[in-house]
């Protein structure tokens, strides 16, 4: 039989709210038995696509991110959304060590560590009118 | 360790007290993280270390992660830009007691290659003197 179960959170773009954003996707998957490695892989893809909202989408300002999850099967699939400003350059966003906001010594690591975590990683963005991340991860036993 | 506390941790105005407390001896800058190196946390540290490197005149720094276990690549920036503020004096840069799951993080971003990793505070706190003075 397949098993699905989803989950859907609006929450503020407010940088307290990383820690929560990702925490909250740990104790979600946890009903897949995932290792301690695999939930540090998510937690560390969700850190990284909630914080790239507050930073990137609403640049600091006040917004909403819309994050969901669903489990099917063995797989962990993370949506996480902003309506900010959105990426003109999808490809170049995701080029190892770019950042657009080397002032706020940003590594330019974030979109690598999703790729690197998580087994698949699709990002849409439109400019002005935001951005979607879709992660999938795959946790085996 | 002589170390020269700094009484910060019981300013409760100062936020970023709830994030890291902060050592200073033979200008070696320690800081002991006391929860998660995410972006929301950086932002405090960076603002009290910096404050620290230059009043304190600070050479080296040390990074305790004895009580963090988790780090994201707001972290890595953290670090990188606290590197580049000392290695123009000669300083550097030290990570200790680093569990699996963050020395991971490190491992990936190549981090190691600019930074030393010690297995304890102290280690890393004597060897950096050590360095200093050979």
């Amino acid at each position: 039989m397949n098993h699905t179960n989803e989950m859907f959170l609006v929450f503020d773009s407010d940088s307290k709210n990383e820690s929560f954003a990702r925490t909250v996707v740990a104790a979600f998957v946890s009903q897949l038995d995932p290792t301690m490695e695999e939930i540090a892989d998510i937690k560390t893809a969700v850190s990284e696509a909630v914080t790239n909202c507050i930073i990137h989408g609403y640049d600091n300002q006040e917004g909403k991110i819309e994050m969901g999850c669903k489990i099917h099967d063995d797989i962990i699939e993370i949506v996480i959304t902003d309506k900010g400003v959105g990426i003109e350059d999808v490809e170049q966003a995701m080029e190892p060590l770019y950042t657009s906001r080397p002032e706020l010594e940003r590594s330019g690591m974030g979109f690598s560590f999703m790729e690197a975590f998580m087994d698949k990683l699709e990002v849409v963005s439109e400019v002005g009118e935001g951005t979607t991340v879709k992660m999938e991860k795959a946790i085996k036993h | 360790m002589k170390t020269e506390s700094i009484k910060q941790k019981f300013d409760p105005e100062d936020e970023s007290s709830k994030y890291a407390e902060y050592e200073v001896a033979s200008h070696c800058l320690i800081i002991h993280l006391k929860r998660e190196l995410d972006h929301h946390c950086v932002l405090y540290i960076r603002e009290r270390s910096d404050y620290l490197i230059n009043k304190r005149r600070i050479k080296n720094i040390i990074f305790d992660f004895s009580n963090s276990h988790f780090m994201d690549s707001s972290g890595i920036g953290v670090i990188m830009g606290r590197y580049k503020k000392v290695i123009f004096t000669g300083g550097s840069v030290a990570v200790a007691d680093v569990d699996d799951t963050v020395n991971r993080i490190f491992e990936l971003s190549g981090l190691y290659k600019i930074i030393r990793k010690y297995n304890t505070t102290k280690e890393a706190f004597d060897d950096l003197k050590q360095m200093d003075y050979s």
